[in-house]
């Protein structure tokens, strides 16, 4: 059954080939069995996935099954699920116990869906290798001694190795992106404020949104059509109709118009990725779609811009955890500061520390125009550059990441090369637009992803590439040799 | 060679909206500790705000109010501070684009002389929670139920020379605020809040350092703390030393004030736009609509009551500077028939007892209806101004309306001359020697003279008798 995807996994309910307790107990028990090795999840949820796996049975039965009713799905931890432990990878949340569920996983639940527990991910999502979890480095299934990208690398790496088969994730620079290139499986980042942010612990305010991973487009079609909608607790939320992604794919691409921005594809970039890339490009021309070249002048500046508008707006996101109403506090505090000195130096890591004190600094009187203000405004620019492009083409693409998955360590002293990590997907957060990465195939036997960027509230066409193009290929079908996912 | 004082306010108005200014928590005073306080006021992890638009649409109430521009995209803020009774560790609140930008509050001193004091601007801001002190054994207990209440706060320009012109700007503040229903202006709960800047110089000079006096809730306390701290520093200055730009703090009951923290302690605030809210649009309509939907102003109220009730410029600059004594006055005016006379009545008898017992007209114990019947009574003879002031005693002490205290005292007027007459006869009768010596003076001492049997004839009827038609039958026996 772990084989399957969330589309064949619904046939089968439906078809009542096995139960949703059936298929419930059957990843659990592989979470069970694999997951020691893999540390994709900090908490599972056995007796409620089982409660709601058998609620799902009677709808089922009933006749009452919603878009995913039965089907297993695991919520990254920054999403807070009332009565479960929500940590956010921090030690500063190892206690806390969300009092509320957040709209996300309470629209999935509304569909039906059964939530096995909570995925493992970086620190309040900050990173890009998963190592930087108070909960330990999750493992790359494809390679147990690399890292399964980062932040929701618990969610690519329980996907990639069939211990769930859909998870939630969320993405601020790449992070549902860049661990699903990594664990060849897909991921989609809405548009900003298609899904909404109530309920998700923020990192950068800006820059997060939540979205679906799965092994196939379709999936995450599927997966989006029950996630995406207007929530009045979130101002930021758009109150635009939500598409029909699931009817979008069958649209056809012949005529579509592929944009390839130059600069994703720099001298400097590894030649293995590079073709990587522009062969998927080429399955998609085969299919009748047009490439033409695009510019994109200001990308090369959205890292610096996100280091520091998503540090500043952390800094402040991150001042709630101050030990006096939730999360860790540390023993015994003298006085005030001293309760917030050792709470705060205690419960959070290196990496948290280093962009809240970034931030604040980029923030700080005096400097705020030469770094805030000016990252601002490389961000207009980037906007306008993508707006440019999307007059003439209907989607970009080229490479998710600029390298397949690296060595667990590897990158731990050097934070610069850890952030040019998410390179190619950041300016796409900076600009707010929904992006999508696939499985293309593999380089040294390690996967590797390419990114299709749409306009604004184009889901359903990045959605309708992705599915055509895996129709066509069966990169996205390929699973490790790990735990018998094969 | 004198000081030139130079004062600005910065005045926290408490908006009354039904719920909190980014939650949907109801507003409350008095409820139990942190049983107003909802997911967001509490600053969970992953919660988000939600601008409140009615709060938003009381700003600009007041933005029209003081003729000032109103921000088609006012932008929040966060400004970053910990502190243990700010849940989120930074205060949401305007600052770059505030909702209301610069007009003008024209105020009238006590001489007649008019002035206008010019706003910088006004922004919409969270209020904090409160930290608690006590009953917690060393430790400090933390209650959130105001942490999230709208406020505006209004920055004046330094415009105001003096006590009188800053305690005066307050009061119309506290008037326009109050008169256009966008605040509920109970200082005593906290619902307006005053910070003063100060300076001195030597006229001609440049603006000499300021210090702020903080967080002053009431008129009385102001007017003491400007004096203080302009004693303080001309004295400072005048010993050869240096004023400190630094934060005070007043205490009402020693009347004396601390330093808080200097200009060197001054966080920074490392404001930037907050990214979980989209900026406040207001369109024309809006404001369009606002103009429409305009209470009367206190400056319209106080011509209109120049123009309908004749009363003088001062006494309808008194009357309109509260919406409640205007209300009241109104009320009067209207249930007595009589506008001068309910103007006295709530100037006079009715402001002197509230004062003595240091009561807002809102908690009158005297109604207007009652203080109306009183004046009703009066003007159609029914009882003296000397009987009147018995009865409102009376109506005061809650003995009941003043047509039943008037009544169960035995209280009406004599105005049966017939009776009268009868004990005026009697007066000059067992008088002999008063009123020989009554008919022996010139004009001028019977006019003083008269008032022996005013008061003979006072005594005999306890107070009741018409004191004209006493007079009147007085001067006729006499003759």
């Amino acid at each position: 059954m772990h084989t399957k995807t969330l589309t064949e996994l619904k046939a089968g309910l439906a078809n009542r080939d096995f139960s949703s307790r059936e298929l419930t107990e059957h990843f659990l028990a592989r979470i069970q069995q694999y997951d020691g090795d893999l540390n994709s999840f900090v908490t599972v949820t056995d007796t409620q996935a089982l409660a709601q796996a058998d609620a799902a049975d009677a709808a089922i039965a009933a006749g009452k099954a919603g878009l995913l009713t039965g089907l297993p799905i695991a919520h990254k931890d920054i999403f807070c699920t009332e009565g479960v432990r929500t940590s956010c990878g921090s030690k500063m949340l190892d206690n806390f116990i969300a009092p509320y569920t957040a709209t996300v996983v309470e629209k999935m639940a509304a569909e039906g869906a059964v939530m096995l527990g909570k995925t493992n991910m970086d620190e309040f999502a900050m990173g890009s290798s998963n190592e930087t979890s108070y909960y330990g480095p999750v493992k790359n299934p494809w390679d147990l001694e690399r890292v399964p990208g980062g932040s929701s690398g618990g969610a690519a790496a329980c996907l990639g190795a069939r211990l769930a088969p859909g998870a939630t994730g969320t993405d601020t620079g790449g992070s549902i992106r860049q661990p699903a290139a990594l664990n060849n499986i897909t991921g989609l980042k809405p548009t900003y404020g298609r899904v909404s942010r109530w309920g998700m612990i923020a990192f950068a305010s800006s820059l997060d949104q939540a979205g679906p991973m799965a092994q196939s487009a379709e999936d995450c079609a599927l997966m989006l059509q029950a996630m995406a909608g207007h929530d009045h607790r979130d101002s930021t939320s758009l109150n635009e109709k939500v598409g029909d992604y699931l009817g979008a794919l069958k649209d056809d691409i012949s005529g579509l118009t592929i944009g390839i921005p130059e600069e994703f594809f720099p001298d400097t970039l590894d030649g293995a990725i590079a073709d990587n890339s522009r062969d998927a490009i080429r399955e998609l021309e085969k299919l009748g779609a047009k490439v033409v070249s695009v510019s994109l002048p200001s990308i090369k500046l959205s890292v610096p811009a996100y280091y520091v508008i998503a540090p500043a707006e952390a800094s402040a996101n991150l001042s709630r955890f101050d030990g006096v109403r939730f999360g860790h506090r540390c023993d015994d505090p003298q006085d005030l500061e001293d309760l917030y000195k050792r709470s705060r130096s205690e419960g959070f890591g290196d990496e948290v520390k280093r962009r809240i004190l970034v931030g604040a600094y980029a923030l700080s009187a005096g400097y705020y125009d030469a770094y805030y203000r000016r990252a601002q405004q490389v961000r207009r620019l980037i906007r306008d550059d993508f707006a440019r492009a999307f007059e003439k083409v209907d989607v970009l693409m080229g490479p998710t990441a600029p390298e397949t998955a690296f060595k667990l360590g590897a990158k731990k002293d050097d934070p610069v090369s850890m952030y040019m990590a998410d390179v190619f997907t950041i300016g796409v957060n900076l600009a707010g637009l929904p992006a999508l990465s696939m499985p293309t195939g593999f380089i040294n036997g390690l996967p590797t992803g390419t990114q299709i960027i749409g306009n604004y509230f184009r889901e359903g066409q990045i959605l309708n590439v992705a599915h055509k193009y895996q129709q066509a290929t069966d990169w996205h079908k390929q699973a490790p040799a790990f735990g018998g996912a094969q | 060679m004198s000081w030139e004082v130079v004062i600005g306010l910065e005045v926290h108005v408490q908006l009354n909206t039904a719920s909190k200014l980014f939650s949907g928590s109801k507003l409350s005073t008095g409820a139990e500790p942190n049983t107003q306080a909802s997911l967001v006021d509490l600053g969970l992890p992953g919660t988000l705000p939600v601008v409140n638009r009615e709060a938003v649409r009381k700003a600009a109430l007041f933005g029209l109010a003081i003729n000032a521009d109103i921000c088609r995209h006012s932008v929040f803020e966060r400004k970053n501070y910990f502190y243990p009774d700010l849940p989120k560790g930074y205060q949401t609140t305007q600052l770059a684009e505030p909702i209301v930008g610069a007009g003008v509050v024209e105020i009238q001193l006590e001489s007649g002389e008019k002035k206008n004091v010019r706003i910088h601007h006004a922004h919409l801001e969270e209020d904090a929670g409160k930290s608690l002190h006590e009953d917690f054994h060393g430790m400090t207990g933390i209650d959130l139920n105001r942490a999230g209440t709208p406020l505006i706060e209004v920055v004046s320009e330094p415009d105001m020379a003096n006590a009188e012109e800053a305690v005066t700007f307050a009061r119309k503040l506290h008037a326009i605020v109050t008169s256009i229903g966008i605040c509920d202006g109970d200082m005593s709960q906290g619902n307006m809040r005053f910070d003063v800047n100060i300076s001195v110089r030597k006229p001609g000079e440049p603006l000499g350092t300021r210090t702020e006096t903080k967080n002053l809730n009431s008129f009385r306390f102001m007017e003491k703390a400007i004096a203080l701290e302009v004693e303080r520093q001309i004295d400072v200055l005048e010993d050869g030393g240096e004023i400190v730009q630094e934060t005070r703090l007043y205490n009402g009951d020693t009347h004396t004030a601390r330093s808080m923290r200097s200009k060197e302690d001054a966080n920074d605030y490392r404001y930037f736009p907050c990214p979980d809210l989209l900026p406040v649009a207001i369109t024309d309509a809006d404001i369009e609509e606002l103009k429409a939907a305009m209470p009367e102003l206190p400056d319209s109220r106080k011509a209109r009551f120049i123009n309908d009730y004749q009363l003088s410029e001062y006494d309808a600059d008194l009357l309109s500077g509260s919406i409640a004594t205007a209300a009241f006055f109104e009320a009067a005016a209207k249930a007595g028939g009589d506008a001068k006379l309910a103007a006295n009545w709530v100037m006079g008898e009715l402001a002197a007892k509230l004062n003595a017992e240091e009561k807002d007209i809102a908690g009158s114990p005297v109604s207007a209806e009652q203080l109306g019947q009183l004046i009703a009574r009066l003007k159609d003879g029914t009882i003296s101004s000397k009987i009147a002031k018995q009865v409102f005693e009376a109506c005061w002490a809650g003995e009941g309306n003043p047509d039943d205290i008037i009544e169960a005292k035995g209280l009406k007027q004599m105005s049966d001359t017939g009776e009268l007459e009868k004990i005026v006869d009697d007066i000059i009768a067992n008088n002999a020697a008063q009123v020989d010596d009554y008919r022996n003076s010139d004009d001028a001492k019977k006019k003083k003279k008269i008032g022996f049997f005013v008061g003979q004839a006072m005594k005999a009827t306890q107070g009741k008798a018409n004191p004209q038609q006493l007079n009147k039958l007085l001067q006729e026996k006499l003759q």
